[in-house]
């Protein structure tokens, strides 16, 4: 796999995506389809939850199957501080992303010892004990979950009530964590975490605290899934143990691969097509689920490495 | 009281057998197939459901619990050895990723389809009459179909170890398992031992299906929450090795139920009731968990690894 470096191409399709983005609350309201604002919320949320793990896995080569436990501590401590009287997002959002940043330093300063497929199971296994806690833990909700009293103030005359304002404002965050990622990839930080993904054993020979860039990599990204877990729990109102069980670190795990592994938009990518095919099938049946799996099937198959190698792949046909 | 005390932990540690020997079932189709085939297959636990609700089917229509129970296993063994013909057979070469992302499309297949044939609602698989009843030694009373299990689960583990240690397909699974390419380059032909060890796999999860539909619900989801535990034994025990998968299922099955049973009592004993009530089940369903994150950190190989 050769270093990632974003084309021309990709900066501009970029662009006119963010313009298309930016439009389209305009365009539903005048429509009177405003549903689709909120659903579309839903899939920038995911996509910037997707983006963080692809920091881990495309980019610094760790399959972290426990990724989702990072996505539910944020919704859980923005429910909390609610609960306690903190309506604020500039004190919830960042208090959201400091837990998942920390729970991600103690989590990955003791998985990033092990590697591997042995990684994997060691992040799946923290991820399950943090579920478990939350559904034990009766006064924080348990099995019910935790519901959200009202979604946070920002003040700057911006009510997140409004599923128009909170759009913009989901927007802006995933547009700042896409920043975030695309220069971390390209700074010195970032082209040392690809030599590290590339070949390990090298760059410790070099010289570099390997140790040390991988658990930065890995508690970044968990800070940016806490964020998307504020997000979240203000869009769905709801903070629920089921958000850190085990299948939805897999279903943001399908996301990336399918959006393409270590590609910028990736993440993004495939949150969009995964729950906008989901929510496309479901106003034709009930068994939605069985069309996204197929499709699913499909992707692994004629599109191995996901959707953002799609044009790659149809320029290499035309030229034979 | 020093008697109901030992009836409680007697029947826990019982149950936490059963439990063991049903996880085994499942594990070792499992741990055969990440060791040999270095496949992540998340759809192990969609077999298991498959065999259970083929059994209650098979159960309603024809009142024998036995056919229902031989119909699961050979149904579903053919639907894993067509599967892994299909489909799986082309994953092998692919990324771990790869895996994961085809195997969770399959879950959400098998759901789906299950719930187009089934229904949305859980299916009833009924205890067969003549075990319902309750056994009694010596003052000490275990249900009749629990000690059942016991006995097919060991019998089950019991004819595995043969077939693997005693046979010459078994001897090309375990050199499978313990280096592949020589193993090709010795003769083994991979393509069927491949099939045939999925097939097998398959079976055994409809067995544990089918024997664990009476006493846990029959419903759609019904395998991911096991596959995760069969992922934990098969971490413990060692990937590719099934004594591993053995003791690891024997572990796991007795701390859960036990810890489950006694963690919240022991804790009660000893702080104040609010902390107890709420850390005393969190503590227990941690506690497997936490022995996998432990292995994992000081033995990462498990206790029996079979990769050389």
């Amino acid at each position: 796999m050769s270093f990632y470096v974003e084309s021309r191409y990709q900066r501009y399709g970029a662009l006119v995506v963010l313009a298309v983005l930016l439009a389209f609350p305009l365009a539903a309201q005048a429509l009177d389809q405003g549903f689709y604002i909120s659903l579309l919320s839903r899939v920038l949320i995911y996509g910037l939850a997707a983006t963080s793990l692809n920091l881990v896995l495309g980019f610094g080569g760790m399959i972290s199957f426990g990724h989702a436990a990072f996505v539910g501590l944020g919704a859980y401590a923005v429910t909390l501080l609610m609960g306690a009287g903190v309506l604020s997002a500039w004190l919830a959002w960042p208090a959201a992303i400091a837990v998942s940043a920390l729970a991600a330093l103690l989590i990955g300063a003791i998985s990033l010892r092990t590697r591997g497929v042995y990684f994997i199971m060691i992040t799946l296994a923290f991820a399950q004990m943090l579920h478990y806690l939350f559904v034990s833990l009766k006064t924080w909700g348990g099995d019910d979950g935790l519901p959200l009293a009202a979604r946070n103030t920002l003040g700057l005359g911006i009510e997140l009530r409004n599923d128009m304002s909170f759009y913009y404002v989901v927007l802006t965050c995933l547009a700042l964590a896409l920043l975030l990622a695309g220069h971390l990839v390209e700074s010195r930080f970032g082209r040392i975490i690809q030599g590290i993904r590339e070949n390990e054993t090298r760059m410790e020979a070099i010289g570099y605290p390997v140790f040390g860039y991988k658990l930065a990599c890995f508690v970044i990204a968990g800070a940016l899934a806490g964020l998307s877990g504020a997000l979240l729990v203000n869009q769905t109102g709801l903070a629920s143990p089921n958000q850190l069980y085990w299948t939805q670190s897999g279903m943001l795990l399908v996301m990336v691969v399918l959006g393409g592994v270590g590609d910028l938009y990736g993440g993004v990518l495939g949150a969009a097509a995964l729950l906008i095919l989901e929510e496309v099938l479901a106003g034709y049946t009930h068994h939605a689920q069985l069309g996204v799996g197929l499709v699913l099937l499909a992707m692994v198959f004629l599109a191995p490495r996901g959707l953002s190698a799609l044009p790659a792949l149809f320029r290499r046909r035309k030229d034979g | 009281m020093q008697d109901e005390v030992t009836q409680l932990v007697l029947e826990q540690a019982l149950n936490g057998l059963q439990f063991g020997l049903m996880l085994f079932l499942l594990a070792a189709g499992l741990t055969l197939v990440f060791g040999i085939m270095d496949m992540i297959n998340l759809a192990h636990g969609s077999l298991y459901m498959i065999g259970a609700y083929i059994a209650a089917s098979v159960a309603e229509k024809s009142g024998s619990f036995l056919l229902a129970v031989f119909v699961a296993i050979a149904t579903t063994a053919v639907l894993g050895a067509i599967l892994e013909m299909a489909l799986l057979r082309r994953l092998y070469r692919r990324d771990h990723l790869s895996q994961v992302l085809a195997t969770f499309a399959l879950i959400l297949i098998s759901n789906e389809v299950v719930r187009i044939i089934w229904g949305d609602q859980p299916v009833m698989l009924a205890m067969p009459e003549a075990l319902s009843g309750p056994l009694e030694f010596g003052g000490f009373i275990y249900p009749t179909y629990r000690l059942i299990i016991v006995g097919v689960g060991l019998a089950a583990a019991a004819a595995l170890y043969w077939l693997v240690a005693m046979t010459r397909l078994g001897m090309w699974v375990r050199a499978g398992a313990s280096n592949l390419e020589m193993a090709q380059a010795m003769g083994v032909n991979v393509r069927w031992l491949f099939t045939l060890v999925f097939a097998i796999g398959a079976g055994l999860c409809a067995l544990a299906g089918a024997l664990l539909g009476p006493l846990l619900a029959v419903q759609v989801g019904m395998g991911e929450s096991i596959l995760i535990l069969a992922f934990v034994v098969i971490v413990i025990g060692g990937i590719g090795s099934i004594r591993g998968a053995l003791v690891g299922s024997l572990i796991v099955g007795i701390v859960d139920t036990l810890g489950r049973a006694l963690l919240p009592t022991l804790l009660r004993e000893n702080f104040s009731t609010e902390i107890a009530a709420s850390l005393g089940p969190a503590l227990a369903s941690i506690l497997i968990y936490l022995l996998m994150a432990a292995i994992l950190f000081w033995k990462p190989e498990g206790f029996f690894p079979a990769r050389t």
